[in-house]
């Protein structure tokens, strides 16, 4: 009991640290000073009235809000004396394999810069600088020469890196058992299993409602939808993160999803906020960074091929450049396992006052980070409410799609919780997958680490995301994969090859995303 | 076959009778429709016919414009009614307007005016005019141009929709689902130093592919569904439901134009290309009809669509793959519609509750589904007669 308290009382300490420094502290004292003009202040309750002042006027509910958001990345409770290493990610040979990735990464982008002979980072001159102020709306017309730069990874390579990672305190023996795990990955982490799944995603019941589902057109709208939509309005107007969470993982009307991701990821455009972007758009024009190349290359080579987001190709650019120069992204850091590349001042090399985090977000893109934008420009038009989303979404999800950790939502135990439901629940499916050389996670491996995107229709991944925000976590997109092999399952049973199993996989843009979910989840006989 | 096919067909001279078991895909007056003058023309006079009517449809608003059935921009036909346009330019000399050659297809000859010395040509009393012969081929129309559109990533983009109609009396017609909107390659702007880079203004893929920018994987085509996704998603789930349900009206109202002129040969089908433009206040105009829309494909997705185009417009046009009579009742049944669904089916509209009041407002009872079509079969895009 003792525990539990003082672990609550460190939690409340650390979160009203974090907010201190926040927008929101100052806005609330400024209310809290003025609110003294109010008559129903008296000087003997102060406390309370203004507590009760809080509470009427919404700012509680803003507070609350952004509680919320903070615990929803506050990192699994851990020992009082645990180092910050430990807080980023427990296991070492995690931690090892993490960076030694990293070194990885950060060389090959080194070796691009010196072939290339291109400055990481330089100041644009003043002709250029106007240029570019100018052609800030049309960037996709622009067409640099990019046939010299190519991606700095691919997840095919990240994929590589984790079927080699190895726990080397586990020693499983050479005797093969049925409990041998046949996939890719094989490191002991703990995953769910389907029962477990079930219990989690409870809403996505067949007794349950779901927009995705009843929401077609045999289903008369007074059965399920309009009641829905009602509740929803309702949510918005209350203004509830943690009511939008729930109530969002029955799918999210499309008129009200834009309001709803924003109020469950708490953004409310300010003034400052708008600002802020203004000021990193400044910071593109004036700074030109080898990052941004690598940005460019991107989007031309997936978005602006792809049939739902071409149009969007402009926004991609405003969103991303601005969003590799924004430090408050290394904020991320303390809680994701990975740490951001440094680099140094020419001719200082190891001298840490010289060292810089490169780029300024401490994150390098790889092929196909575009997309992870590219489905919310379905949503908003205004260049710094897309811009502020997005780096929620990737700040609390998306992340943990590209680093090396243990947590429940990285893409480590995405992996093994696909493979460990294929194993279990498509045995001879998978056996024949293996046996033919087509390992199914190589084919679904780049589903998860894009979260669909791109291989969905525009609509299901939306509604495949609403779940991603209502459940707090991605082990979604794992069950999805293996709901989607199963869906294919009598196909896949007889291709031959690697290639025919791709082909039949190659399609997912007819699927609609939660009759499969339910059907896996709820409705196969295990 | 093609329209000069048709043209020889039904002409007079050669006497040529269809028998029984031949179908075509072209009513013998098409162009009534598809032809840029006279489709205005029809709709003009649908307008005052139903206006001396008293129809609550051709209700006019204090600046006299029509309510429900304004849906073509200002045109003029030139040189027939010079004077009457450079009336209308004088009205307000800023605007910008767009001549179109009547009888030409796929952007061909068209071009942006914002001076009347840009036309002098087509002046009546011009002296050059002498060499204008007034043959239909070198007539063209004016007509105001959109300088509004609705934009999407900055570009201009119009809306190609598929509409299959089997009989005009009564009226049958049906709408693909899957139509596209085609988008500029060039950011749009209204600037007159721009008005003569078609890049920015016209839409034709056979212009647009001409283009620097232009992308063969997806050929600057977005499905009309991701339109619908956009829209509910950024504007909400009303206005949108609202816009798709004139687009409808706007059709079924210009099939209803040309109804009466249209020679109703049983022997005929026709799938018609229908161009429309959506402004910034979310209102569509109809800029004008195809009748042989471009059946060839730009990328790999559009193929598919082309494709199942055809094949379900032939399922619809002769059911069960049979040999076709041309004497059977035009009402395929529903399985056979494929990717199209009933847009207007007047003989149902009329069977359908004769007691029911004419509905002036468009889309007033679609119901939160506007566009989508049930399985009840019921004509469901249209209960307003």
């Amino acid at each position: 009991m003792l525990q539990e308290e003082s672990d609550l009382a460190l939690i409340i300490a650390q979160i009203v640290q974090k907010l201190k420094g926040s927008n929101l502290y100052a806005q609330l004292e400024r209310q809290a000073w003025a609110s003294l003009q109010r008559p129903e202040i008296k000087l003997e309750s102060l406390k309370e009235d203004i507590k009760e002042f809080f509470k009427i006027s919404g700012w509680e509910k803003k507070l609350q809000n952004a509680v919320y958001s903070e615990l929803s990345v506050f990192p699994l409770p851990s020992h009082p004396a645990a180092p910050p290493e430990h807080l980023k990610e427990p296991l070492v040979y995690m931690r090892k394999a993490q960076g030694s990735w990293e070194k990885r990464i950060l060389k090959s982008l080194n070796s691009m810069c010196t072939e290339l002979s291109i400055p990481l980072a330089r100041k644009r001159p003043v002709g250029e600088q106007k240029e570019l102020l100018n052609k800030w709306n049309e960037m996709g017309t622009d067409e640099p020469d990019l046939s010299l730069f190519r991606p700095v990874y691919a997840p095919k390579d990240f994929l590589e890196v984790l079927i080699n990672l190895r726990n080397p305190n586990y020693e499983n023996g050479d005797s093969h058992s049925f409990r041998t795990h046949l996939g890719l990955i094989q490191v002991p982490l703990k995953v769910k299993d389907i029962p477990e799944l079930k219990e989690f995603f409870v809403e996505l019941g067949l007794t349950a409602g779901q927009l995705g589902v009843d929401d077609s057109t045999q289903v008369p709208p007074e059965l399920f939808e309009n009641e829905h939509v009602r509740i929803g309005q309702k949510v918005l107007s209350e203004q509830d993160s943690a009511a939008a969470q729930q109530y969002i993982r029955q799918g999210s009307p499309t008129a009200l999803r834009a309001e709803l991701w924003a109020l469950i990821l708490n953004i409310s455009s300010q003034p400052e906020d708008i600002l802020y972007y203004e000021q990193l758009k400044t910071n593109v024009i004036q700074h030109d960074l080898l990052v941004d190349s690598l940005i460019y290359k991107d989007v031309k080579l997936t978005a602006s091929n792809d049939d739902y987001y071409f149009v969007f190709e402009d926004y991609l650019y405003q969103v991303l450049l601005c969003f590799s120069r924004d430090t408050s992204v290394l904020g991320h850091f303390a809680y994701s396992s990975a740490s951001p590349p440094k680099s140094y001042i020419r001719g200082k090399l190891g001298l840490e006052e010289y060292a810089v985090f490169y780029p300024p977000n401490g994150v390098i893109p790889f092929h196909g980070f575009s997309m992870y934008v590219a489905p919310l420009c379905f949503l908003y038009h205004e260049p710094s409410k897309l811009y502020q989303i997005f780096r929620e979404m990737y700040v609390r999800f998306f992340f943990r799609l590209h680093s090396i950790s243990s947590h429940p939502s990285g893409i480590v135990s995405l992996c093994l919780l696909f493979e460990t439901l294929l194993q279990t629940y498509l045995p001879q499916l998978f056996y024949h997958l293996r046996e033919i050389g087509a390992q199914p996670l190589r084919i679904s491996f780049k589903w998860m680490v894009r979260a669909f995107s791109g291989y969905l229709a525009t609509d299901q991944l939306l509604l495949l995301w609403d779940r991603i925000l209502g459940y707090n976590s991605l082990e979604i997109l794992a069950v999805l994969a293996a709901a989607v092999f199963a869906f294919r399952a009598v196909n896949l049973m007889e291709v031959t090859s690697l290639a025919a199993a791709e082909a039949v996989l190659a399609d997912l843009s007819t699927l609609k995303v939660m009759p499969l979910l339910q059907i896996f989840l709820f409705a196969t006989v295990t | 076959m093609s329209v000069q096919t048709i043209r020889n067909v039904f002409s007079v001279e050669t006497g040529y009778r269809l028998s029984d078991d031949q179908i075509v895909n072209h009513f013998p007056n098409h162009y009534e429709l598809t032809r840029k003058d006279l489709m205005v023309k029809n709709i003009k006079r649908y307008r005052k016919e139903l206006e001396k009517e008293g129809s609550p449809l051709a209700e006019k608003d204090e600046s006299g414009k029509y309510l429900y059935l304004d849906f073509v921009p200002i045109t003029y036909m030139l040189p027939a009614d010079y004077n009457l346009f450079v009336e209308e330019f004088r009205k307000s000399p800023s605007s910008t307007w767009i001549m179109k050659p009547c009888g030409k297809a796929q952007g061909k000859g068209i071009f942006l005016i914002n001076k009347l010395s840009q036309i002098k040509k087509w002046s009546r009393d011009s002296k050059t005019s002498s060499f204008m012969t007034q043959s239909t081929k070198e007539a063209y129309v004016i007509s105001l141009y959109i300088n509004n559109p609705l934009l999407i990533g900055g570009r201009k983009f119009d809306l190609r929709l598929y509409v299959l109609v089997s009989t005009y009396r009564p009226l049958r017609c049906y709408m693909y689902k899957l139509g596209f909107c085609r988008f500029c390659t060039v950011k749009y702007t209204p600037s007159t130093s721009e008005l003569d880079n078609m890049f920015v203004h016209l839409t034709n893929v056979a212009i647009q592919k001409h283009g620097e920018d232009y992308n063969h994987i997806h050929g600057g085509k977005w499905a009309v569904n991701n339109l619908r996704l956009y829209l509910e998603s950024t504007r909400g789930r009303e206005v949108t439901g609202k816009l798709f349900d004139e687009i409808h009206w706007v059709i079924v109202q210009s099939l209803k134009a040309v109804a009466p002129v249209m020679n109703n040969d049983k022997h005929c089908f026709e799938c018609y290309g229908y161009d429309i433009i959506i402004d910034d206040k979310l209102k569509p105009w109809l800029i004008e009809v195809n009748a042989s829309p471009s059946l060839t494909s730009s990328t790999a997705n559009d193929r598919i669509l082309k494709y199942n185009l055809i094949n379900d417009t032939l399922n619809i046009a002769v059911p069960n793959g049979e040999i076709p009579d041309c004497k059977w009742n035009k009402s395929p049944p529903k399985e056979v519609l494929g990717n199209y669904e009933i847009l207007y089916d007047e003989e149902l509209a009329q069977g359908d509750g004769a007691d029911r009041e004419l509905r002036s407002r468009p889309g007033q009872s679609l119901g939160p589904r506007g566009g989508r079509s049930r399985d009840s079969g019921r004509t469901v895009l249209t209960t307003w007669k």
